[in-house]
């Protein structure tokens, strides 16, 4: 039988397969990695009828023009994306995110841009016909773990997909808005107090901008000086998604999906598990404010995060 | 055993087992790691991610949807873990090679450690070194402990590339980038050695937490000819 897949006739930036990631592996010093959007990764999953924790393709900035060879497939593209869908009679679909499509050999996806965003996802029913390693599909470049040798996709490679459909299926949409905001919500970290009464005040009252120093391992930030007045050093201990950690220099890292497993530098504080999605999100350039919350407000608010992104999931038709 | 149990962001457990960095408190760490991983594998335990051992700390990460903080918290403080660490002592030889090439900090080094490369080099040969724990990037090992007379702290900004390989000190330890990333340690050499192989599925990570590792000088011709 022949397989159903994607020539990559174009690889955009930063095409990798994505999953939930990779877990118990810190101890080896293996990342989490997975998709740095988890509520639009799910949606994707959910327009194409696919379980919510299945592979998808994720892209940055630049997204892939991808050929379909052999066969018909369902998929659907979720985030702010731009992207066309060239028929075979050459006519130039204009795509819309949130909603499924089919595709029939032969045809072109292009998915040209993020528009005020960084990652978008594109899912296609059934899943991609991949090996997982170590329990997931999740591809980290960094170290080269995961499908395609863990690299990110180039030119005229191929992405194959478990299966052509046969039946057309119902057009399923979500009505979904991505909500930009620039005020990341955070609790204190660990080594808070290493930080002067003043850093500790800009921390909380100045802006802090994305560098392109940016990318899925994590975020460089630029702003004021954080004085630390107690030491720049801590012994390198665990670290996880949304640390902050402020090494001498003053300037703020946050921790992304495929961050180092420990690290040697102060924990100023750590982005709430409900504000990552947007975080992630944000373009190089913009500015972003720290707001505090406890414990116990950001496991409120990861409360109900999940329940509407649960409610977009069974609204979906 | 452990000192203080506090949050680390909404879905982490932050386990501290005190300030000083030795084998004695390293082991009491390993020990609540290898007894909190044997519940996970029994399924004891719901909604653990990831367990993240290191000199003084036990980074506890879990699934929000799971379970929370608290409850982990009330799982920690009422297991009774015993000493079940086993002595594991295998020792491994690595080459290194500290041309200028591969080696970018020495300068750095001798002005704040007022000694020449030469002796700073004869020093970090002379001993052999602890493993605490491995990670940061897959498999990197952190060794310890360097000899007082060359402990020095890390660079103002990490740089964004390390090459892989590079062999690094900072403060009383020293590490080995097992691939190409961004760090802030002083690079004093590199090893053509293959510290982690990803295609060794079951035993990836040369080093291990307890082996005792000791280096090697080699040339740069040995260097480019080593064949692991």
């Amino acid at each position: 039988m022949t397989d159903t897949y994607f020539e990559i006739l174009r690889p955009g930036i930063n095409t990798t397969i994505q999953d939930t990631g990779r877990n118990n592996l810190y101890h080896i010093g293996i990342t989490i990695s997975g998709v740095i959007d988890q509520r639009n990764y799910k949606l994707a999953n959910n327009l194409v009828n696919n379980k919510l924790t299945e592979a998808v393709i994720e892209f940055a900035h630049q997204g892939p023009l991808l050929k379909l060879k052999n066969g018909k497939i369902n998929f659907a593209i979720t985030g702010d994306i731009f992207f066309n869908v060239i028929r075979n009679n050459s006519e130039i679909e204009e795509g819309k995110c949130y909603q499924n499509y089919i595709l029939y050999e032969g045809e072109q996806l292009d998915i040209i841009s993020t528009k005020k965003s960084v990652y978008g996802y594109l899912s296609v029913r059934g899943g991609f016909k991949l090996e997982k390693v170590w329990k997931s599909y999740s591809i980290n470049t960094k170290a080269e773990i995961g499908p395609n040798n863990g690299k990110k996709y180039s030119i005229n490679e191929k992405i194959i997909i478990k299966k052509s459909i046969k039946e057309n299926t119902e057009i399923k949409k979500i009505n979904y808005k991505n909500s930009f905001n620039n005020i990341i919500r955070v609790i204190k970290g660990t080594n808070f107090d290493y930080f002067s009464n003043e850093a500790k005040n800009i921390f909380f009252n100045k802006k802090f901008s994305i560098t392109r120093l940016a990318d899925r391992m994590g975020m460089r930030l630029d702003g004021p000086n954080l004085e630390n007045i107690v030491n720049t050093n801590i012994k390198s201990e665990g670290l996880v998604r949304g640390v902050i950690q402020v090494p001498a220099d003053g300037k703020p890292i946050i921790l992304l999906s495929d961050h180092g497993t420990i690290g040697g530098y102060p924990k100023i504080a750590i982005v709430i598990s409900a504000d990552l999605d947007k975080l992630g999100q944000l373009t190089p350039g913009t500015d972003i404010n720290f707001k505090e919350v406890s414990l116990e407000e950001a496991e409120h608010i990861f409360k109900a995060y999940n329940e509407e992104t649960n409610k977009y999931i069974n609204e979906s038709n | 055993m452990i000192k203080n149990i506090s949050n680390l962001g909404d879905a982490a457990v932050y386990c501290d087992f005190g300030a000083e960095v030795s084998e004695k408190i390293n082991s009491n760490v390993i020990n609540y790691f290898n007894h909190l991983t044997n519940l996970i594998n029994e399924n004891k335990i719901e909604g653990i991610n990831n367990l993240t051992p290191s000199y003084n700390k036990l980074i506890i990460s879990f699934d929000l949807t799971v379970t929370n903080f608290s409850k982990i918290k009330d799982i920690i403080q009422n297991i009774n873990v015993t000493n079940n660490s086993k002595k594991n002592n295998k020792k491994i030889e690595i080459p290194i090679c500290c041309d200028e090439e591969y080696s970018f900090d020495f300068d750095r080094l001798s002005k704040r450690l007022n000694l020449t490369k030469d002796e700073i080099l004869k020093l970090y040969l002379d001993k052999e070194y602890f493993c605490y724990m491995t990670g940061f990037i897959a498999g990197m090992p952190f060794l310890g402990d360097l000899n007082k007379k060359i402990r020095c702290d890390r660079l103002q900004t990490p740089r964004v590339k390390v090459p892989k390989g590079s062999v690094g000190i900072t403060e009383q330890f020293t590490n080995i980038y097992t691939y190409e990333s961004p760090g802030g340690w002083n690079i004093i050499g590199n090893t053509p050695k293959k510290i982690f192989q990803k295609l060794n599925l079951k035993e990836p990570a040369l080093i291990k937490p307890g082996y005792k590792i000791s280096f090697y000088e080699i040339s740069k011709k040995e260097y480019l000819k080593f064949n692991d």
